[in-house]
């Protein structure tokens, strides 16, 4: 019988499911026309209860197994569900003026996004394969229809559509690893796989399909080369602030599932699948994103190198602590900055999307200088100027990577980071040094946007400058995972 | 109030007081004579603060962690190990003035000739204060890196908003050069904090020297290449030079100040900090080679500078010749050379700073930098061209200027290292009076060819604001460099004392005192 404390492991899950399922029940009984934006608000309120209902759970009587050996809750599972929670909420803040704007205002959009970050929460406590999978198919759904809510474009459909056939495919591809993994070891709880790979005898031929495909499935949701072909066509299409949300929030949780199998189930047989994952998509992210006009197919190719980057923390699992710990603060600022990076966007981009092109940011910095002192703040962060989280997270990498000394790695990293510098740096150059062809004022500030782009600005600023509270938590993270 | 209680805190507060200027710049409305103002007396207060410094630096017995003075080491991330360490020794503590002495100039040049986005223009002016400062005075190698990258931003943001027709052009490529070669730098720090569990300056060098950090096979090489490149962009050393006279002709005269008169010290204060304080052996080992390339510098940005239509690309070039100069007297490793070498940065810094400016005045009468443009211009400008020539006789290096010491010190060390050193770089010397005078000639003599030249307006009172303390600085450096000398002097001397022993040290010491009286 699952006891109280169960309840509680679960209690940030059950705190979005209810305020999801009571916005879908609102939905339908508000006349058509009237304002969705109150049931935003509500929506942004229920993020901050499972944000608090996350704080509670994180009391030390509450880390431990729950339901069985489904679930596990300790810092690693509390660190993902803060990041997915944030995420959360800042997406909700910076969509409550853009969805009328768009005229795609409908509250099943807020119910999606709670319900989705359902599956992300339980992505990062879950150690139970089969409930991997349910989590990651909840998470999954949720977001393929969250693409294509821009319904009357036929560029949101196109990107809900790829997304969707070639998404289940990669569902497909873990859920068939799954079950490899279960005929090599007898077990889908992540622990005991581990213990089971992780030892010093051979492992079955089998298992290392299983961890090929299962690999491939989760190496689809980070958008990680050679899977990631998708990412620019979907993150053209799908609206703004669903892009900020499916950029950072389901690839946070995809890597924290990732980093409980990959680090806990023999890392060794991983390794080179790894080290070559992160060369590709550094390189095909970065060289991708130079030759792009349009800023979210550019930031798409973006985000494939900071998967690549990320990898590279995942390569350096041999000094366990220092690979775990790494890759969860680069999750964590790659989510404040890129949120914040999008936060801009979607208040830029103009009725129907129109304004995406990196022509369309040019004089910026003189149409309105705070959008463009924010986002170069943020682009800055994405290149790795010091002051910004994204310095600190990619330093830290780094740092992680030649401690276990892979010097390739990290001399092919860094020549990755110096030329990524360029693309990010153009639409600087864009809006600072480049007069406006666009003489329409650019739409006011509304206080949701504006509160987005305050959160990740705030959390981009802290993770560089004061970092030392974050890696404190995170550098706890690996030895509680280990006590089983 | 007795000064030297200022001591532990001084550095921070000179270092920190123009970012939080920048910060209230940036909630003060958008009243320009307001920013301008407000901008000069933060910079004003910024140089006394700073002027602190030379008067207590001996205050505290050098002692500790090595020969730095206002240390302060505070505990900053716990892990990594990174602190917040800080300190000047006798050749940083120049630069920093250098920098705080150059700023309050740049704010007034610019008092007229930035008239839109003044206020972007002055965040960044004093959020790269900051940086500047930030890097002389950063003894953990993360913090160095952090001022290092932050100065970056600022400047190219200077020089692709406000500068001149393909300022997006230069400002790109600035920063791309500069952003490539020092990534490797950061992966070279890395790879020591991940040998050694530290970033502390004095603690890597203590570990390398004494062998607590193995360097196997090639791994010093790369360490010292990895540092090298980095800071041979900056300098710029040759073949890696060709920034630097794109972004010096675009960027606003501010812009070229600072880039001139800071921005490329970094560089050379990087090599014998960082490269010669950390990997001596290797410095030693690949000195031929990069002594042959500074030459090439000093030859080849002379020729070329020669042959400029453009005046600010003249006086880029030149600058390419001087920093071969500093470069070839660093790694001469003897006690002369390396001390003409950091007072061949100041003054460097003082007068092609200086000129600039000057360019920059003209620049604003007649919006050209052409010299066949100009000709005559003493008879319609006379303070400005006495001045003009006062600043060309210290770029050049006449007897009595600043200039002459530094370079005399440099080539005497290039001498004693290796004759044909200093044979061909002293050409660099003719050569540099060859295209500064003749270009003071092609501007200042002659009969005016081009009507609108004998309007033109002398120096008014706020450019003479600007130029005279420079020039008057020029000569009094001349005359007195001992003042100057006697700190530098002896951190040269413990810098070398650590690769040679002291005793070889102190030996071309006194060499340096005879060669001074």
């Amino acid at each position: 019988m699952p006891t109280a404390a169960d309840y509680i492991r679960i209690l940030p899950e059950i705190v979005l499911s209810v305020w999801g399922i009571i916005v879908m029940f609102i939905e339908p009984i508000l006349p058509e026309g009237i304002s969705r934006k109150g049931l935003g608000i509500f929506s942004a309120f229920g993020a901050l209860v499972a944000i608090a209902a996350t704080a509670y759970q994180a009391q030390p009587q509450f880390a431990g197994f729950g339901f069985g050996n489904m679930l596990h809750v300790d810092h690693f599972s509390i660190f993902f569900h803060l990041v997915v929670l944030l995420v959360a909420l800042a997406t909700i803040l910076m969509s409550l003026d853009y969805l009328p704007f768009q005229k795609i205002d409908h509250g099943e959009y807020y119910a999606l996004i709670l319900l989705g970050s359902v599956g992300m929460c339980l992505m990062s406590s879950a150690v139970e394969l089969v409930l991997i999978f349910i989590a990651l198919e909840i998470s999954s759904i949720a977001s393929y229809i969250l693409a294509g809510f821009r319904r009357h474009a036929a560029e949101s459909a196109e990107s809900s559509m790829k997304y969707f056939l070639l998404g289940s495919f990669a569902t497909a591809f873990f859920l068939y690893g799954v079950a490899l993994l279960y005929g090599a070891t007898g077990s889908t709880n992540v622990f005991d796989i581990a213990a089971k790979l992780g030892g010093a005898g051979r492992i079955e031929p089998l298992a290392y399909v299983a961890v090929a495909l299962i690999f491939t499935g989760l190496g689809f949701k980070v958008a990680c080369a050679p899977f990631h072909i998708w990412t620019p066509d979907v993150y053209e299409g799908a609206p703004s602030p669903v892009v900020a949300f499916m950029s950072t929030a389901p690839k946070a949780a995809a890597f924290a599932v990732l980093i409980r199998l990959v680090i806990d189930t023999a890392s060794p047989h991983w390794f080179w699948v790894i080290w070559i994952a992160a060369i590709l998509s550094m390189c095909v992210g970065n060289l991708g994103a130079i030759l792009q006009s349009n800023v979210k197919r550019m930031l798409a190719y973006s985000s494939i190198a900071h998967a690549g980057y990320l990898m590279v923390a995942f390569a350096s699992a041999s000094n366990r602590e220092l690979g775990i710990s790494a890759a969860m603060f680069y999750s964590a600022a790659y989510a404040a900055m890129n949120v914040g990076a999008f936060a801009v966007i979607t208040q830029m981009a103009g009725s129907g999307e129109r304004f995406s092109q990196i022509d369309d940011y040019s004089g910026l910095g003189k149409r309105s200088p705070m959008l463009a002192a924010a986002l170069t703040f943020f682009l800055l962060s994405l290149i790795g100027i010091p002051i910004t989280g994204g310095f600190f997270a990619k330093f830290y990498v780094f740092s992680a990577a030649l401690r276990t000394h892979l010097i390739w790695l990290t001399i092919i990293g860094v020549a990755n980071s110096g030329m990524g510098s360029y693309y990010y740096l153009r639409l600087i150059v864009r809006m600072y040094m480049y007069e406006s062809r666009n003489e329409e004022p650019a739409p006011k500030v509304r206080f949701g946007v504006a509160m987005a782009i305050a959160i990740s600005l705030i959390a981009t600023l802290w993770l560089g400058v004061l970092p030392n509270a974050v890696l404190h938590y995170t550098q706890g993270a690996p030895t509680i995972l280990a006590s089983h | 109030m007795n000064l030297s209680t200022l001591n532990p805190w001084i550095l921070t507060l000179t270092t920190f007081l123009p970012a939080l200027g920048a910060l209230l710049i940036a909630i003060l409305p958008r009243r320009d004579r307001d920013i301008r103002w407000f901008a000069m007396a933060i910079s004003v207060i910024t140089l006394l603060l700073s002027l602190h410094l030379p008067f207590h630096y001996g205050d505290v017995p050098l002692a500790g962690s090595g020969s730095f003075a206002y240390e302060q080491n505070l505990r900053w991330i716990t892990n990594p190990n990174i602190h917040y360490h800080i300190g000047i020794d006798g050749i940083s503590l120049w630069l920093v003035l250098l920098t705080t002495f150059l700023v309050p100039f740049c704010v007034l040049a610019s008092w007229k000739s930035i008239r839109d986005r003044v206020k972007e223009f002055f965040i960044l002016l004093l959020v790269l204060e900051t940086a500047m400062i930030g890097v002389f005075i950063a003894l953990d190698l993360f913090l160095f890196y952090f001022f290092w990258e932050a100065t970056l931003i600022p400047m190219a943001l200077i020089i692709g908003i406000f500068g001149h027709q393909r300022r997006v052009y230069a400002a790109v490529k600035f920063f791309l050069y500069t952003m490539i070669a020092s990534v490797f730098m950061l992966a070279a720090i890395i790879w020591l904090y991940a040998q050694s569990g530290t970033f502390d300056f004095t603690d890597i060098q203590h570990k390398i020297a004494t062998g607590a950090i193995a360097l196997p096979g090639q791994t010093a090489l790369w360490l010292f290449l990895g540092f090298f490149v980095a800071f041979a962009v900056k300098v710029p050393l040759f073949p890696l030079h060709t920034w630097l006279p794109d972004a010096h002709v675009e960027a606003p005269t501010a812009g070229s100040v600072l880039l001139a008169g800071v921005l490329l010290k970094m560089g050379t204060y990087g090599l014998l900090r960082f490269n010669i304080g950390l990997f001596p052996a290797e410095a030693h080992r690949n000195a031929p080679w990069i002594i042959t390339l500074a030459i090439i510098g000093i030859v080849y940005g002379a020729l070329v500078a020669l042959v400029q239509p453009n005046m600010k690309k003249l006086v880029a070039y030149s600058s390419v010749s001087h920093l071969g100069f500093v470069v070839l007297g660093i790694y001469s490793f003897t006690q002369a050379g390396m001390t003409g070498a950091v007072y061949q940065m100041l003054n460097h810094g003082i007068s092609t700073g200086a000129l600039f400016l000057l360019l920059g005045m003209v620049y604003d009468r007649r919006h050209t930098y052409e010299i066949k443009d100009y000709g005559g211009l003493a008879t319609p400008m006379p303070v400005y061209a006495t001045l003009f020539l006062l600043i060309t006789l210290s770029s050049i290096g006449l007897p009595l200027m600043n200039g002459f010491v530094g370079e005399f010190l440099i080539l005497s060390g290039a001498f004693q290292a290796k004759a044909l050193y200093g044979i061909i770089a002293a050409s660099g010397v003719i050569w540099s009076a060859f295209y500064m005078l003749w270009l003071y000639q092609r501007v200042f003599y002659g009969t005016i060819t081009n009507p609108v030249n004998t309007t033109l307006h002398d120096a008014n009172l706020r450019e003479r604001c600007i130029l005279w303390p420079l020039a008057a600085l020029a000569l009094v450096m001349g005359v007195f460099p001992s003042f100057w000398m006697n700190s530098i002097d002896a951190s040269v001397a413990s810098i070398l004392g650590a690769q040679n022993g002291a005793p070889s040290a102190q030996a071309l010491q006194v060499t340096v005192n005879t060669v001074l009286k």
